[in-house]
Order: structure tokens, then sequence, then C-alpha cells
């Protein structure tokens, strides 16, 4: 496992270890100053996310979509592409999963399969856009995909209403065939709405890694990334690699798009502003270091925080925004590196050698 | 008086000692060498003297005083100044702006315009410097830029003065002309400690040197009572020879043929304007010039990275004009690029990748799409050691090597693909004597095995020794070609200023 130590590199671990522990003291130090106890309220969102069969599934549900937005952010970061259309791509995924749950009548499992791929085009085909401009006319991806969400947010409530429903504010339950749900699997975790999204989240990260470790082709994806100017000099086609970049990181979207429509909700509703798992994939890709497994591990985290968060506020009485604090502390930290800095302090060194 | 004195000086990184005991101590008024290779440890001592390292060991001393340099602001306050290799300015700030800029002078809160200006240009005309205080940054030269780095350390009132190789970047002109500085500098009572790994510019301008290698100091020497030869061994500690052993050339069939080529660089300006030009098989073409004469824009033009706006570019008879820069790679044409770090090498991939930067989808390092990573660091493995790349192992990533290990490792997997025609820019730029003598010897032999090679570099040393050919480039054209056995340098610089020469060999 020589390889996986190179992609993650120890320091990228510690990093993401202390930033973790640091941000959670900070929300501690908050609900001391706001007058609760934080030992109480973690240990309730702790036993309320993972102890009982119920909440475990419920927790897995919420990590789902997670590991599939950081997917995204991190596979576009290793590029060298900042994708915040992630929460754009990923609505646009749900509205492909949704047309087609709705719409077409197909055999169980072939009708749930391709409505998942119909998820994965569209948000592929959403991210070709910005790709396209930025590797032709070198327009900015964060722009432009900031601009790509809004357009899909209102792009999807205006097909609910005129055409997925009759003017209502959301449409009927996708038909039975193209769920994602598996009763065998939500009796085992006690009628829980866990559904077999995870499966693709987890086929998806492995897909990540074989794609860039393993590949030629993810190769040049990080060379392009690292440095594109010396893969233009080894004859890569740059523009290629950033288009096919975007487009796989809105499959991931996509692919949680679809996880949320024929796992979790069944049908699509008119949305008054964004759900927001599209821009904590890019929380998710930071702590993970933009490596699956790191990713996946983040994702984890964060799944249980905002699952047991929800929990917490009614056995703790801690108000659910603490852990939003956590949140924002956490990825404070991995930003400003700060633990590494207090490591090198400790060995008595300020930094790289540089002789 | 010693102006600066550093006693026992010892800093140590994880890993590594970089620098182990080290003494230096500078005469007040005079320009001091400090020698080394890449990685001796010149630029942690320097580092540590202005601040930004502490020494684990060690005393330091400015104008026979003990003190402690805690950061550069205290080092600024002790008056010493540092000139950066890479500058450190704003491009859209102009001369002034940028010179002020932390130490702006201000009258009722507002910044004083003209006193800035005013003081700028007397500094500038003490120091012969002769720099426009309102130009703007990205409108001046490098080697103006430079100058303006020179004038910043004055302005907050630097005594002592650490140029950290200042002439890897300059023209031979400006080389010139920074000596003459360098020389004012002195004569008003500064004091210089010159970073440099280039010999001959110590015996010329310097008054002592003192030597380091892997972290010690060797020895501090008077210029006077020296000689290049001592120099070279004492950096690198074994006997180093200058010249090129190399047989007379037996060209043969023409492997690049340029012809009335023209190529635009990035502003759409003609840089290359109806060139001609032709390499045979078994010889070095060595392309002289002034920076910015097109020089770049054509070697590009030929490995395919910028494309060719009129002309033609044969390799072995055939069109390769219109070809990608991954097809005209595999014709057999390989390309030590002028800038290392941007072009050369991904700095994040380990020495392997980097070995197999556009082989890795070919057997044996992959199969269908699937990398072959145990073939591509045994290719690597052979490659370092055939090349004596220094590196810990194949998997360290390019970016913890030193210059000049990074440039063997680019030049190792450029020649062991065995390309034709090899294009050489600016192989040896930054590196110390010991690289540039290997470097030297696998051009030759290169040659000697019956490969044509166009070696372009702005050092006219490097061009005499190599070439068996000159062609001197200037505004787009080859203003002429020479015989590196009868011409020299005055008659090079002279084409290379768009002069005219009586004697040229014709070319072919």
């Amino acid at each position: 496992m020589k390889h996986l130590e190179q992609i993650h590199n120890q320091s990228a671990w510690l990093t993401s270890l202390i930033s973790v522990l640091l941000g959670m003291l900070v929300g501690a130090g908050m609900m001391l100053a706001a007058g609760y106890d934080p030992l109480l309220a973690y240990g309730a969102l702790f036993q309320n996310a993972i102890f009982q069969p119920y909440d475990l599934g419920e927790t897995i549900r919420t990590i789902t979509p997670l590991i599939l937005t950081g997917l995204a952010v991190g596979l576009a970061f290793r590029t060298g592409l900042f994708n915040i259309g992630v929460e754009g791509q990923m609505i646009i995924g749900s509205l492909a999963a949704a047309i087609v749950g709705l719409k077409f009548s197909l055999p169980p499992v072939l009708h749930s399969a391709a409505a998942v791929a119909a998820a994965a085009v569209a948000g592929a085909l959403w991210a070709f856009i910005p790709g396209l401009l930025k590797a032709v006319r070198g327009v900015h991806e964060v722009i432009t995909t900031i601009m790509m969400n809004f357009i899909a947010l209102n792009l999807s409530n205006w097909l609910v209403r005129t055409w997925l429903s009759n003017g209502a504010d959301s449409t009927d339950k996708i038909k039975e065939s193209a769920s994602l749900r598996w009763d065998l699997l939500s009796q085992w975790f006690d009628n829980s709405r866990i559904h077999l999204g995870i499966m693709i989240a987890l086929l998806a990260a492995y897909g990540m890694y074989v794609l860039l470790w393993k590949t030629t082709y993810g190769f040049e994806l990080r060379a392009v990334g690292y440095n594109p100017h010396a893969s233009e000099y080894a004859g890569m086609n740059v523009k290629r690699s950033i288009l096919s970049s975007m487009m796989i990181s809105g499959m991931f979207a996509g692919l949680a798009g679809a996880c949320q429509l024929l796992g979790t909700s069944g049908y699509l509703s008119i949305r008054g502003g964004f759900e927001g798992i599209g821009f904590d994939g890019i929380a998710v890709a930071l702590l993970g270091a933009n490596a699956p497994i790191g990713i996946l591990l983040a994702a984890v985290l964060f799944g249980v925080l905002t699952y047991g968060g929800g929990n917490m506020q009614f056995a703790a009485d801690v108000p659910f925004e603490v852990i939003r604090v956590v949140f924002a502390a956490i990825i404070l930290f991995v930003a400003a590196n700060l633990s590494q800095s207090i490591f090198s302090r400790a060995r008595g060194m300020r930094r790289e050698p540089h002789a | 008086m010693n102006a600066v004195e550093m006693r026992g000086i010892t800093k140590r990184f994880p890993g590594i000692v970089a620098n182990d005991q080290v003494h230096l101590s500078v005469n007040q008024g005079e320009i001091h060498a400090l020698l080394g290779e890449n990685g001796a440890g010149k630029s942690t001592l320097m580092n540590i003297l202005f601040g930004l390292y502490q020494p684990d060991e060690g005393e330091i001393f400015i104008r026979e005083k003990p003190v402690k340099i805690t950061g550069p602001t205290k080092a600024a306050a002790l008056g010493i100044g540092m000139v950066h290799q890479h500058f450190m300015l704003v491009e859209p700030f102009t001369v002034t702006e940028n010179i002020i800029l932390g130490a702006e002078p201000t009258s009722r809160g507002c910044i004083d315009r003209h006193r800035a200006e005013r003081e700028v240009r007397e500094i500038s005309e003490k120091y012969g410097l002769r720099v426009d205080p309102t130009a703007r940054i990205r409108d001046i030269s490098v080697g103006m830029q430079q100058r303006v780095e020179i004038l910043k350390t004055l302005y907050r009132g630097a005594e002592v003065l650490i140029f950290d190789e200042p002439t890897a970047v300059l023209s031979p002109q400006e080389i010139d002309e920074l000596m003459e500085i360098m020389e004012n500098l002195v004569r008003e009572g500064k004091t210089i400690i010159f970073i440099t790994h280039k010999l001959k510019e110590i015996m010329r301008i310097c008054d002592t040197v003192t030597v380091i290698r892997r972290g010690k100091t060797i020895g501090s020497t008077s210029v006077k009572g020296t000689s290049e030869q001592e120099l070279a061994s004492m950096m690198v500690g074994r006997e180093v020879s200058f010249s090129v052993n190399k047989q007379e050339s037996r060209p043969g069939k023409t492997v690049l043929k340029v012809q009335s080529l023209t190529v635009k660089d990035s502003r759409g300006v003609e840089a290359v304007r109806g060139l001609d030009l032709e390499v045979r098989a078994g010889e070095i073409v060595g392309l002289a010039g002034v920076d910015g004469n097109g020089q770049s824009e054509l070697l590009e033009a030929i490995t395919g990275l910028r494309k060719a706006h009129a002309g033609d570019i044969l390799l072995n008879g055939e069109a390769i004009t219109r070809l990608q820069p991954r097809a005209i790679a595999r014709r057999g044409v390989g390309h030590i690029p002028e800038d290392r770090q941007k072009r050369g090498l991904v700095l994040d991939f380990s020495i392997g990748e980097n070995m197999v930067l556009q082989t890795y989808d070919q057997t044996p390092f992959a199969k269908g799409f699937l990398l072959r990573y145990p073939e591509i660091f045994r290719h690597a493995k052979r490659l370092i050691e055939d090349f004596d790349v220094r590196t810990p192992d194949e998997q360290t990533h390019a970016r913890a090597l030193s210059g000049g290990n990074q440039q063997k490792a680019i030049i190792a997997r450029e020649v062991d693909r065995d390309p034709d025609l090899l294009i050489a820019a600016q192989p040896t730029r930054g590196l110390d004597v010991g690289a540039i003598e290997f470097i030297h010897r696998r051009l030759v032999e290169q040659r000697d095995k019956g490969k044509a090679v166009l070696l372009m570099s702005l050092e006219l040393d490097e061009i005499l020794k190599l070439s068996d050919r000159i062609a001197v480039m200037y505004g787009g054209r080859i203003a002429g070609w020479l015989n590196p056995k009868t011409t020299n340098e005055e008659e090079i610089g002279l084409l290379m200023a768009g002069g005219k020469v009586g004697e040229e060999v014709a070319q072919g």
C-alpha cells in the first residue's frame, strides 16, 4: 500500500485530524460560552448518530451525497479546477432522474439504472458548459459555475411547476421501479431511509482512485492540474483534460442528485434556495485532501455531525447552528493549515528546508 | 573593520545540516563572494543573515557588535539589504511606488510622491543606476527591475547588500552594467556580499571569496592570490576540467531544416521573421543572441508548442510544421526546455513519473489504459543511476531536488528517448560547474553518436565551447554564421547587437 501513502501523505492526514479536533474544541468553547454542556452535547450527537440501527441508516443516507459531491469537488481540484457548480450539477442530476423516474416506464432494476445514468449524463453536460468556456475562451470556472447554479435552480423549479406537475409545488412520487430504496436494506436498518446510493458513492470513490492513479488518462489529468505548461510541453492535450475533468466532476455531482431524488425524497419539489450539499462537498474535499479515502472519511464525519447534530438539539437542547460553526471552524483550520505550524513549532523548525 | 562576521553558524533542518560551523567575515567596503555549488548552504547562510532563519548555534556581529537578527525588519534596521534572485516587485506599480512600498514618506497623512520621487532620483544618480522613477515595472527590462531591487535596499539605508545570484537573469551587456554599479556602490562605502557560482565574475569583480561546500566553510581567500581552477576545485572538492574534450565534428545528412519561418509571439508581433536554419547529424549548432530576439519562439515553433505563421520545418526531410507536440516528439525531437520548472517538470510528481512525462502511455509503462508503476520506477531507477541524478529515491517529488539535479533528470529523460534532434535551451542556466561539466559532456556525447544538437544559450562561453557552428540571432533572423574556432566573443557580441561582421562562414 505504499502507493496509497503517496497519494495521501502524512502531513495531509495530520492536518485534517488536528483540524477536526480543533474545530470541535471551538464548538465546545461556543457551547460553554452559551451555557451548554459540551460533553453532554457531543455525547448525544454521537450516540444518536450511530448507536441505533435506524440512526445509523439515516446517517449513512446523509453521508451518501456528501461523498459524491466531495468527489466531484476533489476531482476537479486535482486537475486544477475549482468547481463551485456542484450544487447546480446536482440539481440537474435530480431533475434528470425525476424526469426518467416519472415519465418512463421500465422494468424495476433497469428503470433505476436508467434514471441514475440520466442523472450522471445530465450533471456532466451541465459541467461541460463552464468546462468549454474555460478551455476555449479562458473564462474562469468559478464565475461560470456559480452562475450555472442559479440557472439550474430556476430551470428545475420552472419545470416542476409547468411540466412535471400541474402547477403544484412538487411532483408526484417517482415510479416504484425507479427507486433506489431496497426494502431488505431498509428493514436491516429499522426502516430508515437508507438506500443503494451508498453503493454508488463507494463505487465512485473507487472509480476516482483508479482513474486518477492507475490509468494513463488520470496521469494526464493530474499532470495538467499540477502544471499545464509542462503538460503541454509533454504533448498532452490540456484543453481536452480541462473539459473532461469538469465533466467527470459534473458526473459525480449528477450522481449525488440521483441519490437524493431516487433514494431519499422520491419526488422533486420547488426549492426556495440551495440545499447546500454541493457546497458542503467543497468542505468535504478540502478536509479529505482531495483524495478518495480522505473524502470518504470526511464525508462520514460531516454526515455524522449533520445527522447527529439534529438529534443533539432534542437530546441536549443545543441548537443545530453549533454544528455548522464546528464545520466552519474545521474548514478554517484546514485552510489556514494552522495545525502544521503548531506541529513544526513543536519540533523547533519554522519552514521546509530550502538549502 | 568587519562589516559582517558570522561565527560558527549551524543550522539544522530535519534530515540535513544545512550549515555546519560556518564562518564568514566580510570587510567593510569590499565585494565578498560567497561561492558554492547549488545546495551547498549559501542561501541558508544568507537567509540567516537576513533574519529569515534563526541559527541553531553561532553568533553574528555587525560592525563588530554582537546582534540577534530576529527578522527582515531587524536586518533592515541593521543596514542589511538583500537583492533577491526572484524579484519581489508589484508589476503595475511605478518604480518609485515599489521602492517606497512599506516605507512611504508622508506629508499630512498622504504619500508625499514628489519627495519620494526626488529621493529615488537622487539615490539612483549617486550610484549610477539610471532608473526612471516614474516608469512602470512591467514596462522595463529585467536588468532595470533588478536595479529597482537594488534601489529598494539603498532607500532603506542598507550598508551591506546581499546579491543572490544576480547575473543569472541578465544578458552579457546587463552583466557589465551591473558590475559597474557594484563598483560604484563599493566606492561610496557600501559592502557587498555576492552569492554566485560563476567563477569568471568572481575573478573580475570580487576582493575576497569564501567557499562553502556541503554546509561547511572550505576556506576564505583573496581573489588576487587565486585562480578559477583553484576556486573550482575548492567548490566541487575535486579537479574540474573547463575545456570540453571533443573531436572534430563529422556532420552527416541534414536532420533539421527550417525554411523562411515566421512565428508570432504571444502579443501577435512577429518574433521570427523569415528565418532559415539547418542542423545536420553529428554537429552542434549554437544559437546565440540577446534574450528576446526570437530564439524562444523559434524553438517553440520547432517543438510544436507555438504555431508557425508561415514557412516550413522539416525533420529528416518530412514536414513537421503543423504537427502537435506529441507527434513531433515521437518523430525524434528531444527538448530540454528553457524554463525547467515551468515546462520541463511537474514538480509535484515523483521523479519516476517525470521520467515518463511523454511516454507514460506506451509500453512498457502502460498496458492498455493502466499504468504499470513498477516498470515506471524501474526505468527511473536506471536513468537516475546512468545520469547521476542525486535524489533519495525515484519516488521523491521533483520539487525536492536541487536545480542541477532537476536539470539532470530532464536531460536523462530527453537523451534516453534517443532523439535524432536534441534541442537544448539554456541547459546549464543557474547550475554549478560540476553539473555544467556533466551536461556539456552529455551534449557532445549525443553529437558523437551522430545526433543533431541545437543549443540555445545566452552564455557566450558555452556557445563557443560546444558549438561546431554558431548562428547569431538578431531581430528574428539569423544575423550571421560564425566558426567557433576563428571567432571570438567580441565578434559574436557585435552580431548580437545588430552589427555586421566581415568574415562569415557559409551555411551548409
